[in-house]
């Protein structure tokens, strides 16, 4: 296809994800607060709209009219800047992600993804590793004590996970031989003996799965390992000083995150939009696109789930469990995948 | 003028503006962040010359983990605005021009004798698998050599580190 029009496409493509993303990061907030407030025996929000639907609404016209109060012991620029890189880097992930295979709209055969890159995992890490700035300079920036302190273990906490997160992958990097998102994919698809499909998860990575949700909440600052922005610890951390739109754009930031871990693991270990295809040609079409967004929404229920049920670590156990004992296993799951794929 | 052109200038306008800003600038966190703009447009100039393994290893270890290192050291020590000390006149006017024009005769020269020429994007190795078999077959005693390299700097580090009375903080432990 022609320069412009592969630029037109790339553009509504862009447009729409973000959309969706942003829709998700809204209704994650209210699933989250639906199914922690379940799990401690109330209800949740019910009052704006049916089953409380509309409160993301409700949340989002609040933090528009707060007032935006930029203390003035802050470092200006930086104080502005670090919840823009934040959101930015939070965003930038689900370029990379497949949502299914091609589909076929006038006559273009358009990929279900934005963009893809040979490397797209090594851009995901990439785009992961810059995520620590939009945190550590909120926390440095904000001129006060539990600012910093919150700030600091939120950088040194996301380093430390980055690494049993990007050994937990190789595992999986390994196995498909290639970085490229969609051919991972491809190569869970078809089923092993017996009605188990062919997905990571049940071919070999199930430790690496586990590992990788380890990190995972850990880089997300997802409990158990949130004390960089715990309530009763510190304030709140690194985001203290912070108030309205740009509080709501590290909320936005975490929550994005979230969702792109989800899509991640989905396609790295739970088989992305592969399942039972049934039914007429249209709805043969639109199923990928279903069991991909049920594979993630099952992973974010997991992370909320684990929220409402874990108490959180203190950060010296977060620190030592690790270095000290996710790091060796990763290298162990990394040495064994690397010797049964030789074998 | 074609779009590769354009996007090698423009990445090289920001790798030079972000060096000459990390100069000018008076804070460290400043400086830090220029530098952290002048890996990301290195890495867009990697991508320009097709080496994508080398773009996203450019970001994840530069960017995002040593850079991150500058910047921890700046907001623990607290370095604060650095004062602005009297250049001197004669240097500045000798100096920056001399160096210019020094550069470019450099590189003139360089590429006068170096007889390369333009390949597409794509035609020289670049690629992951390519690299790998590089590393861990053609050159596997060297990778090897390098990481025994890293780990007695890990260790210099740590020795470094260390508080005099090791034993007793090992006892703590």
């Amino acid at each position: 296809m022609s320069v412009g029009v592969f630029i037109l496409v790339s553009v509504i493509k862009s447009l729409i994800v973000l959309i969706v993303l942003l829709t998700a990061v809204a209704y994650t907030v209210w699933l989250e607060r639906k199914v922690v407030g379940h799990m401690q025996n109330r209800w949740g929000p019910t009052r704006v709209g049916p089953f409380g639907l509309l409160q993301p609404m409700a949340d989002g016209v609040k933090l528009l009219f707060k007032e935006d109060l930029t203390p003035p012991h802050v470092y200006k620029p930086l104080f502005i800047a670090a919840p823009l890189m934040a959101v930015t880097f939070a965003l930038t992930s689900i370029a990379v992600i497949p949502f299914g295979n091609s589909i076929t709209i006038f006559g273009l055969s358009i990929p279900l993804q934005i963009t893809d890159v040979n490397i797209g995992l090594l851009m995901i890490l990439g785009v992961t590793s810059l995520g620590v700035y939009g945190v550590a300079l909120a926390g440095w920036s904000s001129n006060s004590k539990y600012s910093l302190l919150g700030g600091l273990r939120a950088s040194a906490q996301m380093v430390s996970y980055e690494i049993g997160l990007g050994l937990s992958l190789v595992g999986v990097i390994i196995q498909s031989g290639s970085l490229s998102l969609r051919t991972i994919v491809d190569a869970q698809g078809g089923h092993m003996p017996g009605f188990i499909p062919r997905w990571n998860i049940f071919h070999g990575q199930f430790i690496g799965f586990f590992i990788y949700l380890t990190a995972a909440y850990a880089e997300t600052n997802r409990i158990p390992f949130d004390l960089p922005e715990a309530e009763t610890e510190l304030v709140a951390g690194y985001h203290t000083e912070y108030s309205a739109m740009k509080f709501a754009s590290y909320f936005m930031a975490e929550y994005a995150n979230m969702i792109t871990v989800a899509c991640v693991a989905t396609l790295l270990f739970l088989g992305g939009w592969h399942g039972p295809l049934f039914g007429p040609a249209l709805l043969q079409a639109v199923l990928p696109l279903l069991w991909f967004g049920a594979k993630v929404f099952g992973f974010l229920f997991l992370y909320i789930w684990v929220r409402g049920t874990l108490p959180r670590f203190r950060y010296d156990q977060l620190m030592a469990f690790g270095w000290k004992f996710l790091l060796p296993v990763a290298i162990a799951n990394l040495v064994a995948t690397a010797i049964a794929v030789a074998w | 003028m074609n779009f590769h052109l354009i996007l090698f200038l423009a990445f090289g306008a920001v790798c030079v503006g972000g060096a000459i800003n990390l100069l000018a600038q008076r804070h460290p966190i400043n400086s830090a962040l220029s530098l952290i703009a002048v890996m990301a447009a290195l890495a867009g100039e990697y991508l320009l010359l097709g080496a994508e393994f080398v773009a996203a290893v450019q970001v994840i270890v530069y960017a995002g983990a040593i850079m991150v290192l500058f910047v921890f050291v700046i907001m623990l020590l607290n370095a604060g605005e650095e004062e602005h000390t009297k250049g001197n006149r004669t240097a500045i006017l000798l100096g920056v021009p001399g160096m210019l024009t020094g550069s470019v005769l450099t590189a003139w020269v360089v590429l006068r004798h170096s007889g390369t020429q333009s390949v597409p994007i794509g035609a020289l190795p670049g690629s992951p698998s390519d690299i790998a078999q590089l590393l861990f077959h053609d050159f596997l005693l060297p990778f090897e050599v390098t990481s025994v390299l890293i780990l007695i700097a890990i260790m210099g580090a740590v020795v470094l580190a260390s508080k005099p009375e090791a034993s007793a903080s090992e006892g703590e432990r």
